[in-house]
């Protein structure tokens, strides 16, 4: 019915743009808001609200900074703008937008402060609003440690909105009628007779006027998105064929490149011989580097053969050629001089420790590749006064500021276009495929360069998880754990990674012990030791970054020193909890599970509870010891997330959190021999396959107003609980991952 | 050489030893296909040669003896194909690189047999590497796949 009153309206709103002006307009919001990154780039008519949403007659677009990485950041960010703004997701576009520092990650710094996520203690919290300061003016724009969803919460549904509220007004400008009479809904703002004013009609009034900053956000009884099931804005794209990552990106002249660096991670190449690359059927350049060799060619097939045909001269390793000097490192690092930092001691557990019956084990957790499913890649056009890159990276802004230096410009002159990524688990989080990319496109200024790594090539770079040991002592007392003891030694991941973006963290690393110290029970005697072996193969953050290694010592050895105390795992857990959301976790999985409910003959179950970027996570795990091994028959996870946004996209990345877990706890390391990772493709270091895939149930649980990132918490509790299943159907203790070497998997 | 892919047919200019894969991406230009390990070990890369399902890194330029289709071959975002239609109901995507394959390879299973358990399932799909772990979705789709290839 009101048809006829839009249209009308739209061509007053056209006349007013056109009195207004574009030039003077864009100036004019410079001045206004220097920290939104939308205002470079806007065009007259452009109505630029925040950083976050821009509005114009053609259409609403949504930015999403958290790089989607497969779990579903852009569209959970779209969601929750969307839930503010008032539009339905099929009448948006959304795009990662450009670097910029109004995107720094708030959450993350909460992350990064050496303290548990539940103690909200004055300290604590003066600590973690000083880190935020710091991320502040590092401008930090960071898809990383479970943040998307905890750092845009309550940001993006503000930003929305925030626009709402700004086209309200315009409208009421427009109408004569107050803001408060007007209602807005499905992309339109609905005047009191019903007539409907499109966002997009409005766009051009509401860039005239000052943000209304002043909103209240929705009580969550008026959400229409937010915990309902919707479907994701990729998924059609990515059922079809249609989705493009940065693999896949073509551009007019472009040249295929690949690479061959020293497997030997971070040593130099010597020299070369690529008389046989040379004339090469589509070879076009053999780019000599100080780490390795590049071509380029005009298909990335035949810039792959040509690297295999040319010889090299590798440097020797930077850190021991093979695996057993490694292990003997972090075995002789347990001593006082390494100590990193004490990071719990409850009770006195040497006193505790004095004339009782020790219970002692060792574990094991082995170096394990990233390894995400779309190889590393990037696409540069370097040009004399511009550079332009294309890639998929969990730190944006790092990567202009890289390649600048690299190449002697100002930041302001490189251009990064983020990408979706096939997969990440902490592998986009470094520079090879970045540094590399721009080498070779200098050496041909002006032509588009793709750059794509081999499958081999890349586990070759791949900057590992940590390797590492814990070595617990315990004892027990009238069927109850009275002490536990655990020293935890691995290498430095966050050092490593710090390291190499000449950003150095001071104090302790957080995450040696991460998923251990702030184990939520409490145990009379209970100590938490982190030691720090020196740097030897370069590592990274993989998927859960410590709580992968410190959640599985912690939660085995725990285990070991229930069933010696003969007591039950899930009740003697129970008993040991002090914290309402870890009981609740471990209550929910034994119901869920039906813990205690009789089970077939070798069969077993294994609980494990570890608390990682503030999520306390339950899983238990169920066994059959058949005559083909070991087989998981299902899976039961409960996690504590304060609000599950996306119930649909929570499911899928909890379950694909324990599969992460499990199939790599059972199947995969890395080791070192003459220096290089012996494992080169999926053959070695797979993971999971179909034919090992439980049934897992999952359940998010929101008792806490802390609102959590779901990404890797599923992922540490998933070995110890799989271990202490295998230990109740077989009696067999498995205290060294990958379990291969120690039980057959069907 | 010519080859027919997605009922198209095109003259490529190839050493006979090119993978399927490199020519389907690079000379043609249909990135649909992906690369992921370049041994049969991932399944990323599957297509169909006369509707079945093979591992395109594999298959050499010069062994293609069939009229092969790419998964925008199968269905497109307006005209889905029943698998296409199971994934997107059971929103199986994460990343979703695999999932091409992952797609492909159903689909040429499920024509060969229209009522699978789940050892079959397991069976059939194990080849195709998900670094996700969307398995269990993947799972039910293919069953609800199964359904609407028997009613239709």
């Amino acid at each position: 019915m009101g048809r006829l009153k839009t249209i009308a309206r739209r061509s007053f709103l056209v006349g007013s743009a056109a009195i207004l002006g574009g030039v003077a307009f864009g100036t004019y919001l410079v001045k206004r808001d220097p920290d939104n990154p939308l205002i470079a780039s806007a065009r007259a008519g452009d109505a630029v609200f925040n950083p976050w949403v821009k509005i114009n007659a053609e259409g609403i677009t949504l930015v999403t900074p958290h790089t989607d990485l497969g779990q579903g950041a852009a569209s959970m960010q779209a969601m929750l703008i969307a839930e503010e703004l008032d539009v339905e997701l099929n009448q948006i576009s959304t795009t990662p937008g450009v670097p910029a520092g109004a995107y720094y990650n708030t959450a993350l710094a909460a992350e990064a402060v050496p303290f548990r996520s539940n103690d909200d203690s004055f300290a604590a919290e003066a600590m973690r609003s000083t880190m935020g300061a710091v991320m502040k003016v590092l401008g930090a724009q960071v898809t990383g440690g479970s943040t998307s969803v905890p750092d845009s919460f309550d940001k993006l549904r503000m930003a929305g909105a925030v626009a709402r509220e700004t086209l309200k007004a315009a409208a009421a400008a427009e109408t004569g009628i107050e803001a408060a009479l007007l209602k807005t809904e499905a992309g339109a703002v609905v005047l009191p007779d019903g007539v409907r004013i499109a966002y997009t009609d409005l766009a051009d009034r509401a860039a005239e006027l000052e943000p209304v900053t002043d909103v209240t956000l929705r009580d969550p009884s008026q959400w229409r998105l937010i915990g309902k099931q919707v479907e994701r804005l990729d998924v059609v794209a990515k059922s079809t064929g249609t989705q493009t990552y940065g693999i896949d990106l073509k551009l007019d002249g472009m040249v295929h490149a690949s690479v061959r660096m020293n497997p030997r991670k971070g040593a130099a190449l010597q020299g070369f011989d690529a008389t046989a690359a040379q004339g090469m059927r589509g070879v076009s350049q053999i780019v000599g580097l100080p780490y390795g060799v590049a071509v380029i060619a005009d298909n990335t097939w035949r810039a792959f053969r040509a690297l295999e045909e040319i010889e090299y001269d590798w440097a020797r390793a930077p850190y021991p050629a093979e695996q057993e000097t490694h292990w003997a490192e972090v075995a002789a690092s347990f001593t006082p001089e390494r100590l990193d930092k004490e990071w719990r001691h409850d009770g006195d557990v040497d006193a505790a420790l004095e004339g009782a019956e020790v219970i002692e084990a060792e574990y094991r957790a082995p170096y394990v590749a990233h390894q995400p499913l779309e190889p590393l890649n990037a696409m540069a056009l370097v040009t004399a006064d511009r550079v332009d890159i294309w890639v998929a990276h969990q730190i944006p802004g790092f990567v202009e500021q890289r390649v600048a230096k690299r190449l002697g410009m100002e930041t302001e002159q490189v251009f990064l276009h983020n990408q979706y990524a096939g997969g990440s688990f902490g592998h986009r989080l470094e520079f090879d495929n970045v540094d590399v990319v721009v080498d070779v496109a200098r050496e041909v200024m002006g032509t588009p360069v793709k750059l794509t790594f081999s499958r081999e090539e890349d586990f070759a770079q791949d900057y590992n998880r940590q390797i590492g040991m814990g070595r617990g002592r315990g004892a027990h007392a009238d069927g109850k754990v009275t002490v536990l003891d655990l020293d935890i030694a691995t290498v430095s991941s966050s050092r490593s990674q710090s390291g190499r973006l000449g950003a150095p963290v001071p104090g302790p690393d957080t995450q040696i012990a991460a998923g251990a110290w702030n184990m939520r029970y409490a145990v009379p005697d209970l100590r938490v030791r982190a030691y720090a072996v020196p740097e030897l193969a370069p590592t990274s953050s993989w998927r859960s970054v410590g709580a992968s290694t410190a959640g599985f010592f912690a939660e085995s050895f725990l285990d070991e020193l229930i069933h010696a105390a003969g007591a039950d795992p899930m009740e003697e857990r129970l008993r040991l909890t002090n914290d309402p959301d870890a009981r609740a976790v471990l209550e929910a999985v034994a119901e869920m599970s039906n813990w205690g409910s009789p089970l077939g003959p070798r069969q077993g179950r294994g609980v494990a509870l570890v608390t990682s970027f503030g999520v306390p996570t339950a899983e238990v795990v169920q066994v059959t010891d058949t005559d083909d091994g070991i087989k998981i028959d299902h899976v039961w996870v409960a996690a504590e997330v304060g609000r599950v946004v996306d119930p649909v996209t929570f499911e899928n990345v909890v379950a694909g959190g324990v599969i992460w877990g499990l199939g790599h706890a059972m199947n995969s390391e890395i080791t070192y021999s003459d220096g290089r990772a012996e494992q080169d493709n999926y053959h070695f270091a797979e993971g999971m396959r179909m034919h090992q895939c439980p049934i897992i149930e999952v359940r998010g649980l929101e008792n806490n107003p802390a609102i959590r990132g779901v990404g890797e918490p599923p992922v540490p509790p998933a070995a110890p609980a799989l271990a202490n299943a295998i230990f109740a159907a077989t009696g067999k203790r498995l205290r060294e991952m990958p379990f291969f070497h120690t039980v057959d998997f069907v | 050489m010519k080859l027919n892919v997605n009922g198209k047919s095109h003259e490529v200019d190839v050493e006979d030893d090119m993978p399927l894969l490199w020519v389907l991406r690079d000379e043609l230009g249909i990135t649909d296909v992906k690369y992921g390990c370049g041994i049969a070990q991932c399944g990323a890369c599957t297509v169909h040669v006369d509707g079945v399902a093979v591992r395109s890194c594999q298959l050499a330029a010069g062994d293609v003896d069939g009229n092969v289709t790419t998964i925008e071959g199968l269905g497109s975002p307006s005209a889905l194909h029943a698998v296409q239609e199971a994934w997107i109901e059971h929103q199986v995507a994460q990343c979703g690189y695999c999932q091409s394959g992952q797609i492909m390879q159903a689909a040429s299973f499920l024509d060969l047999n229209g009522e699978p358990n789940d050892e079959q399932i397991d069976q059939a799909m194990s080849g195709n590497l998900c670094r996700c772990g969307t398995y269990p979705r993947i799972r039910a789709a293919i069953k609800t796949a199964a359904t609407k290839l028997q009613g239709a």
